[in-house]
């Protein structure tokens, strides 16, 4: 996974509620077999019309807010399906931070696993961060994971919580299939204990 | 572990946590993983990348049924991307050894309904796949949840996944639902009420009578819809209604072992006193059929309701969004939703297209016609249902009506197969998202019953099969 430390890019908002997944990587787009070059196709309804030009009152069609490396949001962004081609377009667009009142869980999950940092914040602070991101002179925002702070382009910081393992991934850039194959002898010994107690959780089987 | 008495969430979440994984957070094992053409070929090149092996491919399966056609299932996938996904599916089931559903398998079909199906949805697992619509399988009393790509990867690698703990959520539905309301009115009831992200962070358990009451079909749609509330999980404590269903299924222990499982099953149920985070309470009888208007599965109202009007919301933001929304649907504030013109009607997804889905439909069909104009499809979500519902005739019935009998596949749940909306197209579905594009880019969607949405193809409109 790309490791994440800090970032300062300018902020381009979607202030809008329930923001899925489908909105953000429609399904069309789900039938590659790669992670990469999905960027283009990033909120393919919002960006582009019927006959694929741009729509140039979309924040990210705008000078200035085309290279936005973060997103402010609102409540429940990544709702509805699972699919991590969602972060992967957000990644591929160029999309490292996402600041949001509230996340759905199975797209905030799958943010950390492709190092890119969903932020919680409170809805007021959110409601400033859209007020600063509509001109290019207050849009740009400083993201600091170790000492877990946004800075306003105003020099005013703030601090987020952030769970401390998830953080220490993300500076590490971690493996997590490593880590948790270095358990492997509490999941052997899982497996051979349950066996015991329910066979029903045997396996599968020829179908 | 949980101390003092436990939900069934917290009992399935102490018998699999393996491992602390730093924090609060556990190494979970998994029992079960269901893998799918779309969300597993990213995560197999990673293993292949590692040099790692899939850890249990025995408590693996996989099926194709995302890209599918629904129809001409002997000719090949004439969709050159969805064929290249399918193929590569096949190719990495057998590179690794995971057992698999081919396509003209009669076991194949919807993810979520082969599991049930075959039996390998069982009470008290962990399941997984990567699909938000795992949820469905806690109508077994089993933990289940939609999971990413690389989480997909993690399980094949380890058969485990890290997850933080959730919190408990009890939806508890008093009474009796009314004739003519069902499972599917019940679950977007819930949704309306607790919005779509209310139960972000909980797993719901559903309990109380009009729960009960419901067979196993019913609270598969219920528990699918879930992950439409925002829950991570959602499900519903294994009774007898459950081991009836279970009993002598391919995959489902027998004779001695079922006895001995059933008493462990029986012994999931959350203890007397367990707490949860928040409690809803729903009275049964004051569901009505309901039906969405928006482009959220929250934006939804009863038969006898209207389009809102986008004034009316509390927040700037809000107002227009909804304004958004009625645009993007083709309505006028104050429409009533009854009386709507259809274009489409769609009866299948991992949310109703079981047997009994399709005799619920099928009723309201009976010696009628499709209006003219309308384009109506009925997809089984697998072969054994598809099977099961031509023994009992089903299918001629739809037929004779002039309704399309196809093949077993997500179908028009969502683009990514032949089965899409045109631009404009307004559809009575049965599936569970009603997004912008969802079911093909520009396509209005109208969630509902099954029942309504039969009774939507043969009036032309979205109508109350109350009064039908």
């Amino acid at each position: 996974m790309t490791p994440f430390t800090s970032i300062t890019s300018v902020a381009a908002a979607l202030p809008e509620a329930n923001i899925d997944t489908d909105k953000i990587l429609a399904a069309q787009y789900l039938k590659t077999i790669s992670r990469a070059g999905l960027g283009s196709k990033l909120f393919s309804s919002m960006r582009y019309d019927a006959e694929g030009a741009e729509r140039p009152g979309f924040i990210l069609n705008r000078d200035g807010w085309r290279g936005a490396g973060i997103l402010i949001a609102l409540e429940n962004f990544g709702c509805g399906s699972s699919r991590e081609h969602a972060p992967w377009a957000l990644l591929d667009f160029g999309i490292r931070v996402i600041v949001a009142p509230s996340f759905a869980d199975i797209f905030y999950n799958n943010c950390f696993n492709n190092g890119i940092l969903p932020i919680i914040l409170d809805r007021a602070q959110v409601d400033q961060l859209i007020v600063d991101s509509r001109e290019l002179t207050s849009a740009t925002l400083s993201i600091d994971l170790p000492s877990q702070t946004v800075t306003r382009a105003n020099g005013v910081a703030w601090t987020f919580d952030i769970d401390p393992d998830r953080k220490q991934a993300l500076l590490e850039g971690r493996d997590d299939i490593a880590a948790a194959l270095a358990q492997d002898e509490a999941i052997t010994r899982w497996e051979e204990e349950s066996a015991l107690i329910a066979p029903a959780i045997a396996g599968i089987g020829a179908v | 572990m949980n101390a003092g008495p436990r939900t069934i969430f917290q009992k399935i979440w102490d018998a699999h946590a393996v491992a602390s994984a730093g924090g609060d957070n556990s190494l979970l094992y998994i029992d079960r993983h269901l893998v799918n053409e779309v969300t597993s070929p990213q995560a197999f090149e990673g293993l292949r990348a590692a040099g790692r092996a899939v850890r249990r491919p025995e408590k693996t399966i996989a099926v194709a049924d995302h890209n599918v056609p629904t129809e001409h299932r002997d000719r090949p996938i004439a969709e050159q991307e969805s064929r290249i996904q399918v193929e590569t599916l096949e190719r990495n089931v057998a590179e690794f050894g995971i057992p698999y559903v081919p396509l003209q398998s009669r076991a194949q079909g919807i993810v979520h309904v082969i599991g049930p199906d075959l039996g390998l949805t069982l009470p008290g697992l962990t399941i997984v796949c990567g699909d938000s619509h795992t949820s469905t399988h806690g109508a077994f009393g089993a933990l289940a949840f939609g999971i990413g790509t690389s989480e997909v990867e993690h399980v094949l690698a380890t058969q485990t996944l890290r997850q933080s703990p959730a919190r408990n959520m009890l939806v508890r539905v008093e009474g009796a639902l009314a004739p003519g309301v069902t499972a599917k009115d019940l679950i977007l009831a819930i949704i309306g009420r607790i919005g779509t992200g209310g139960a972000t962070g909980h797993v719901i358990e559903y309990a109380g009578a009009a729960i009960e009451a419901l067979d196993m079909a019913g609270r598969m749609t219920v528990c699918n819809m879930s992950i439409e509330a925002g829950a991570r999980a959602g499900l519903i404590a294994p009774d007898e209604t459950t081991f009836r269903y279970l009993e002598g299924r391919p995959l489902v222990p027998s004779g001695e072992d079922f006895e001995r499982a059933k008493r462990i099953w029986l012994d999931l149920q959350s203890d007397l006193g367990a707490h949860y985070d928040r409690e809803v309470v729903i009275d049964a009888a004051q569901v009505a059929p309901m039906v969405t208007w928006g482009t959220s599965p929250e934006a939804v109202t009863t038969i006898d309701g209207r389009v809102p009007d986008a004034e009316a919301a509390s927040a700037p933001e809000k107002q227009q969004q909804m304004r958004r929304m009625l645009d993007y649907m083709g309505l006028e504030p104050g429409t009533p939703v009854a009386g709507l013109s259809i274009d489409v009607v769609f009866i299948g997804s991992c949310t109703n297209s079981r047997i009994e889905d399709l005799r619920a439909a099928a009723a309201m069909v009976r010696g009628r016609r499709v209006a003219d104009g309308v384009r109506a499809l009925v997809v089984p979500g697998s072969g054994m249902v598809k099977a099961e519902a031509e023994a009992e005739g089903l299918d001629a019935v739809f037929r004779d009506a002039g309704f399309e009998w196809r093949q077993a596949g997500c179908s028009m749940c969502l683009g990514m197969n032949p089965d899409r909306l045109r631009p404009g197209e307004r559809c009575a579905s049965t599936s569970n998202r009603n997004f912008e594009g969802r079911q093909g880019p520009g396509g209005r969607t109208h969630l509902m019953s099954p029942a309504m949405a039969a009774a939507a193809a043969i009036a032309g409109c979205i109508t109350d099969i109350r009064t039908f």
